[in-house]
């Protein structure tokens, strides 16, 4: 069958997925599908109002309680907060507190079954003060309800490229651009609703679920519960989607189902349903930002001037790092000399926002591509000529002051881009018919980068940590806490153990990411599974293949007696060792010195520590130094077609040139580009969260639409490989980047085909509508 | 109530609520966890089966509609055989990322590919638009479909051993 793969299959090939008959067959389990005895379910309570004090909880007395158990904030043993960034959300809002979005959560019911809780749940009512609340930017900005603060700003970071008056820079260009770029709520819409289950047993508490990161579920519960580090058991069933959605979250869900089986004594499973996982989870940031442009007439950048204002919600979560990824790409992969960028998250009465695949990247990068492809109208210059001229390149500096050096893929991205246009498209244009009406094209650009793995010190502080075994039962375990969400990670890493240890893929396994059984890799997150932590698996087989190898060399009587598992952290200023090297020995010898050392020592695991490359320094205080080790490139092109009457656009040509680093397993990277792209046309055209009064108005997957089969194009994707030293094999992240570009294309390609400005997103036909009535084009849209 | 129906080629008697989803009916007292709820309104199709051959969407059929009828689920698409050819295509291209949408694509996949083995790539993202994926943007789900007709189409001819393509799961069915 197609796991019985053979040797020479590894790294830069595209074997099976190593999940991927449990996934087809239905045999993988999900976290509902885990079979729980026992197990009685939960139902969050939720606030009605944006805002307010709780003052009471009623139980409908007409309602028979005898098979519910109601969990409040009184029944939470350790600290009522879910630990992240800054600690202000409450698991559950305690008499006397504050409400501070719709859908904050005051109790849970547990029932034995599922409709048995929902239905418990009608029958709570919640009597609470209400306040005034605010729901939008420009509310949040007049402060005349105050949520954070004196002006709700709950973080405010700024980039200043040198000491130069920014004002008068401008004035004194050829050129000055600038917008203002409005971009919308998206929903992760992972198809798998979130979900946990959790049960205690001798006094530890175990919570599984479908989660990116453990280790922030552990972090979490731990104060809540107020337990130990070995007291609390985080586990990953297989999990359906996460895209970000799953990063926080998770922890809210397993307090809730923590707080419920720690009450009824059973284990309990707590499963939302659609609607309620569109109407409460994070999604991606609503955004403003104003950007001014200054050019000289040679299209040669000089100056710009950013603002950023992003809505942050009712708490801080993750916002700080996402306003910090988001002025950090503001100003994209060109030479500007003189840049200064100021952004601000802010406090609203909406539920919390948070990481969604890009996280702030694509906000900006929707604004900054959309001032190019105006600047480059402006100066009368070839879009990709426009971009060529100031891309930054090899030893150039950026924003922050990092020089940038390796690994920049700029313009091999736009060449490989360009050579696939000098070729013929591969499909006819017109896919569909389904366009009635005289139709108006239109082709957009988008270049731009994407930092790779944690924003400025974020790797040296998280230290991530993995650990390769031999398994007493033969063959190789590798235990890290990254995830696979889908993205393809148990996959790369058993290609990239297999080749460092020299041994069949077959040989490897991927230990479950459960606090118990690995050590902490970081969360699964920022593009940086494959580039940190693979290349921490890299170095830690490494690591054992050669102690192992060192033993058999040394000891054919006599073993030597050093511990058993060794935590020394390998310098990381050595580049990958070429592929295949390390196959050398022959699989048979690795393999055998494991079992003879598992026989004659004992068992033998080598653990390694993720340290950045030499150089990578960052200053918080300032926002100036390497922001990142290193940037992902990326050129994306959008051909579209208008219905004149409708509206309608139909995505005809998207060609997506993403420089990779490495491609350790081809196909999977391609269906990661792919589904980020298609991510990206989506929230630029079909996809929209309306809010009203700060609740979100349209929670079904019949009213929140993501495309399908038919909506999507055919996507062209090009691997460009510019490696990277200090990735496994020269891999860097990609997880991310596909989201920034394809949205900023679009728009320009619409503003071609139309002839109006479109500076917002999504561009739905409605919001075309409005553009092109605004902009006075005559015969469009008429009829709609 | 007792209804009886064929399940996955057997057949059975059960005793439920005849207003019951049959989603949950397989999932919670057939333990056959292999259909997904992604929505529970009829968009998603990661809950879809087969009646008597016709792709639906279990989440929105009370069980009582298929009293005396064929089920099939995707536990059964491949009979003896671990995979089906449809279902190791999208194992071997790539169309299975997250996985939580696949048994429902491999259900309506396996009708489409049945009823229109010469689909066009535009005739399958129709056939398939009922299923919703959010991780592959459908361009691999529709290269191993295409891949696994050509390789019926190339069987049918009598040259099945000469697939250009090949992928590991051709001799699976």
């Amino acid at each position: 069958m197609t796991e019985s793969n053979g040797s020479q299959r590894s790294v830069g090939d595209s074997p099976p997925r190593v999940d991927g008959t449990g996934k087809v067959t239905g045999a993988a389990l999900y976290v509902d599908d885990l079979p729980v005895p026992g197990a009685w379910h939960g139902r969050t309570v939720r606030s009605t109002v944006p805002h307010g004090i709780l003052r009471a909880i009623r139980l409908d007395a007409d309602f028979d309680w005898s098979q519910v158990v109601v969990v409040t904030a009184e029944d939470i043993p350790g600290r009522n907060l879910i630990t992240l960034i800054v600690d202000d959300q409450p698991a559950l809002v305690p008499l006397g507190g504050t409400i501070r979005h719709v859908e904050e959560a005051v109790a849970v019911v547990v029932a034995p079954t599922r409709a048995a809780a929902l239905e418990a749940s009608r029958h709570v009512t919640l009597e609470v003060d209400a306040l005034p609340s605010i729901h939008d930017l420009d509310a949040a900005l007049a402060a005349a309800v105050r949520l954070h603060g004196d002006d709700n700003v709950q973080k405010r970071l700024e980039i200043h490229r040198d000491d130069a008056d920014i004002d008068a820079v401008l004035a004194a260009c050829d050129h000055v651009v600038e917008g203002v770029y409005t971009t919308g709520a998206q929903e992760q819409m992972y198809i798998e609703t979130q979900g946990m289950v959790a049960r205690w047993e001798d006094g530890r508490c175990h919570v599984v679920g479908s989660l990116q990161c453990p280790y922030y579920v552990h972090t979490a519960l731990k104060p809540l519960l107020a337990l130990g580090d070995d007291e609390v058991i985080v586990g990953q069933a297989v999990t359906g989607g996460g895209f970000g959605g799953k990063e926080e979250y998770p922890s809210m869900l397993a307090a809730h189902a923590a707080l419920a089986s720690l009450k009824t004594g059973r284990p309990v499973k707590l499963i939302y349903d659609r609607g309620e996982d569109i109407a409460v989870t994070t999604k991606r940031h609503p955004a403003r930002v104003r950007h001014r442009l200054g050019l000289r007439a040679d299209g040669t950048l000089v100056a710009a001037d950013v603002d950023v204002l992003i809505d942050g919600g009712a708490y801080v979560t993750l916002s700080p790092v996402v306003l910090s990824r988001a002025i950090l790409h503001a100003t994209g992969p060109y030479r500007i000399p003189h840049v200064r960028v100021v952004g601000r998250s802010m406090a609203t009465n909406t539920p919390p926002h948070g990481a969604f695949r890009g996280f702030g990247a694509p906000q900006t990068t929707f604004a900054y591509e959309r001032q190019m492809a105006k600047a480059a109208v402006r100066v009368g210059m070839d879009p990709i000529a426009f971009r060529r001229h100031n891309l930054l390149r090899d030893g150039d500096t950026t924003a922050t002051g990092q020089v940038l050096s390796g690994s920049v893929g700029s313009d091999a991205v736009v060449d490989a881009l360009e050579q696939a246009l000098e070729a013929e498209p591969p499909t006819p244009a017109t896919r569909f018919g389904t366009l009635s009406a005289p139709v108006r094209r239109g082709r957009g650009l988008a270049v731009c980068f994407h930092g790779a793995g944690f924003t400025g010190s974020g790797e040296a502080r998280l230290m991530g940590r993995a650990t390769v075994a031999a398994l007493p039962t033969g063959g190789f375990e590798v235990r890290s806490s990254s995830t696979d969400i889908g993205q393809g990670a148990l996959t790369i890493f058993t290609q990239i153990a297999a080749q460092a240890l020299g041994v069949d893929p077959v040989h490897v396994h991927i230990a479950q990411a459960s606090t118990d059984r690995v050590p902490d890799s970081g969360p699964t997150v920022a593009s940086r599974t494959c580039m940190v932590v693979g290349r921490v698996v890299e170095q830690a087989a490494t690591a054992l293949r050669e102690r192992l190898e060192t033993w058999g060399r040394s000891a054919s009587s006599a073993a030597p007696a050093a511990s058993t598992a060794s935590t020394a952290s390998a310098p990381p200023t050595a580049p990958t060792p070429a592929p295949g090297t390390a196959a050398g020995a022959g699989a048979h010898d690795v393999l055998a010195l494991a079992r003879r050392h598992l026989d004659q020592v004992g068992e033998v695991a080598e653990t390694r520590t993720y340290e950045p490359p030499a150089g990578v320094a960052w200053d918080d205080d300032t926002y100036t130094g390497s922001a990142y080790p290193v940037f992902g490139w990326a050129a994306c092109l959008v051909d579209l077609a208008v219905d004149e009457d409708s509206l309608e656009v139909t995505v005809e040509r998207c060609l997506h040139a993403i420089d990779v680093g490495r491609a350790i397993h081809p196909r999977i990277v391609k269906g990661q580009i792919e589904g980020g792209t298609l991510q990206a046309l989506g929230w630029a055209l079909w996809e929209s969260v309306p809010y009203a009064d700060g609740r979100v108005a349209n929670p079904s997957m019949t009213d929140c639409i993501i495309p399908t089969s038919s909506d999507a194009p055919e996507l062209e994707t090009i691997l460009v490989e510019v490696p990277y030293a200090y990735g496994p094999h020269g891999a860097k992240g990609v997880g991310e980047i596909p989201m920034d570009g394809p949205a900023a294309a679009v728009a320009s390609a619409l503003e071609q085909a139309l002839g109006v400005a479109c500076d917002e997103l999504p561009l739905l036909p409605e919001v075309l509508q409005r553009l092109v009535a605004q902009g006075g084009a005559a015969s469009i849209g008429a009829s709609s | 109530m007792k209804l009886r129906l064929t399940l996955n080629g057997t057949a059975r008697q059960l005793d439920v609520h005849p207003m019951r989803r049959l989603l949950d009916v397989l999932r919670a007292d057939l333990a056959l966890t292999g259909s997904k709820e992604g929505c529970g309104e009829g968009e998603c199709g990661a809950c879809t089966v087969l009646i008597d051959g016709e792709p639906v969407n279990s989440c929105l059929v009370p069980v009582a509609q298929a009293a005396d009828h064929e089920v099939v689920t995707v536990e059964h698409l491949a009979d003896e055989a671990l995979m089906s050819d449809v279902q190791a295509a999208l194992v071997e291209f790539g169309g299975t990322q997250c996985g939580i949408c696949t048994p429902g694509i491999a259900v309506c996949a396996t009708v489409a590919l049945e009823r229109e083995p010469d689909a066009s790539r535009e005739r399958l993202r129709e056939l398939l638009a009922g299923n919703l994926c959010r991780c592959t943007g459908y361009q691999l789900i529709i290269d191993a479909l295409a891949d696994a007709q050509a390789a019926r189409a190339a069987a049918a001819r009598g040259h099945g051993a000469e697939r250009g393509t090949g992928h590991p799961g051709a001799t699976a069915s």
